[in-house]
């Protein structure tokens, strides 16, 4: 996916969430920490440009609800930004990459610290299959196969896939071929 | 490997710094409703205090609880230290337990290094919450905390700090001269020469003994308890004096620079080493200093508790 691919799949991904939504009324949208955060900005301007309303964007760092603390270095990048009570509001998470499942169930956790949310939702760029929990996004930019051994990487010029260890004699692991 | 907290100078710039910058994300948990996070579920934290305190020692367990670890506590007047148990006996007896990190206040200088080569290869992280005058560097991270929360400059580098009254005594005063200087600021010690240490070789610090000299130019004010309970001479003629020639009173207090800040450790000797009504201005960050102090107890547990493996695990999904 180029820039125009994913800008094309987030006024597509706007669109998902207003209809089923039925609106935007307690709609709003919470960005994991990091790839998320961005995603979410783009999502909230989309809607506004849709439907002329302002959603409130949130952002949540999860490390402190990982199931992988003390097995390797969780460190939180930001402080979270969720400053209102969720109840009753209907929460759309927001990821780049959809992988083993395990942040979204660290911040399923983490939300319910904020109240009761009417529903949540989930939001993502890629998925990237290989699930270890029973989780499925509900708005998808793009499904993407890939192998155990590579990285997705949504940035903004675009999503690209690399390998974890690049090949002997290939270089540093960078930006890999669009995908 | 073990983590230890024993002074500042073991996490160095670097762990300063991340400490800190964890501290914000501690500073946002505690402003919730729920102020409590699961992150270290099953862990123990014990606090052996063989000294008196209240805010370092509830500071801790609130921390530690905050972050879901389980606590427990240790006073020497309830416990088998009565009947004549030695202190490596407690540790060894408590370590026998299953515990994660030790929290340990002595009067004695030392005994938190002394902890940690009993305690090597455990995996228990001793945590120096005060050893006689010697170090006590946690207070120094949230004074550091405090600072750059608190300042304009929203940094420590390049500040002038003032370090004010009973150094000798303190190690409030040497973990936070050390601190303050790592982090790029250039301090100042304050006092009489019978309060200053016999020797300040390595201290990264000037000395001067007027306060009136520099309390106009200084961006912190930091003013230390007359530990009078420490003192076993007569090494100020009298309070009255003391407070006359050291103190800050609001004659001084109004010719520090505007934006300084005042702060104090605790517990205060209110007219002492500060005017009663100096400790109530709006530039006294001193309750400040306490509120900090549990989000920056709970960033050290949890640098601590999670940095004693680096298995790599896939980071995104």
């Amino acid at each position: 996916m180029d820039a125009d691919d994913v800008r094309r799949a987030v006024w597509r991904m706007a669109h998902e969430i207003i209809e089923a939504e039925k609106g935007l009324d307690g709609v709003v949208l919470i960005g994991l920490q990091t790839g998320g955060v961005p995603l979410a900005d783009q999502l909230a301007e989309a809607l506004k440009k849709i439907e002329g309303v302002d959603v409130p964007v949130g952002t949540l760092d999860v490390a402190f609800y990982r199931d992988d603390i003390g097995l390797r270095p969780v460190i939180p990048e930001a402080p979270s930004h969720v400053p209102w009570d969720l109840t009753d509001k209907t929460v759309v998470l927001v990821d780049d990459v959809l992988y083993t499942g395990r942040t979204v169930r660290a911040a399923l956790n983490a939300l319910a610290d904020h109240g009761r949310a009417r529903a949540v939702r989930l939001a993502v760029m890629v998925d990237r299959g290989h699930r270890e929990l029973p989780i499925r996004p509900d708005v998808v930019g793009k499904n993407l196969p890939t192998g155990s051994a590579e990285v997705v990487d949504v940035g903004p010029d675009g999503v690209t896939i690399g390998d974890l260890v690049p090949p002997p004699g290939s270089g540093p692991a960078g930006p890999g071929r669009p995908a | 490997m073990t983590a230890h907290l024993l002074c500042v100078d073991d996490l160095g710039r670097d762990g300063v710094e991340a400490v800190l910058k964890l501290t914000d994300s501690m500073v946002e948990v505690g402003r919730r409703d729920i102020p409590k996070v699961p992150a270290l579920r099953g862990r123990t934290v014990v606090s052996l205090f063989y000294e008196d305190s209240t805010r370092t020692r509830l500071s801790f367990e609130t921390a530690a609880k905050r972050l879901s670890a389980d606590t427990m506590s240790f006073s020497v007047s309830t416990s088998a230290v009565q009947k004549g148990e030695s202190l490596r006996d407690t540790v060894l007896t408590i370590e026998a337990m299953g515990i994660d990190a030790l929290v340990v206040r002595h009067a004695s200088s030392g005994v938190p290094w002394q902890l940690a080569a009993w305690l090597a290869g455990s995996g228990v992280s001793v945590v120096n919450a005060g050893d006689g005058w010697h170090e006590h560097p946690t207070q120094a991270l949230l004074d550091a905390y405090t600072i750059r929360g608190e300042h304009k400059a929203g940094s420590l580098e390049g500040l002038r700090i003032a370090v004010v009254g009973d150094v000798k005594h303190s190690r409030v005063a040497r973990s936070n001269v050390f601190c303050f200087a790592m982090l790029g600021a250039s301090v100042t010690l304050v006092g009489p020469p019978t309060l200053l240490p016999a020797s300040l070789e390595g201290w990264p610090c000037e000395v001067a003994h007027d306060l009136d000299e520099v309390v106009g130019e200084v961006d912190v004010c930091y003013l230390l308890r007359l530990q009078q309970e420490r003192m076993t001479e007569a090494l100020v003629p009298s309070l009255r004096e003391y407070a006359a020639t050291y103190g800050l009173d609001l004659a001084r207090a109004q010719r520090l620079p505007a934006g300084a800040l005042v702060m104090h450790p605790g517990p205060m000797n209110r007219g002492v080493e500060i005017a009663p009504e100096v400790a109530d201005l709006p530039s006294a960050v001193i309750t400040r200093q306490v509120a900090n102090g549990v989000a920056v107890r709970m960033a050290v547990l949890f640098h601590l508790l999670t940095a004693t493996a680096e298995r790599e695990v896939r980071l995104d999904g």
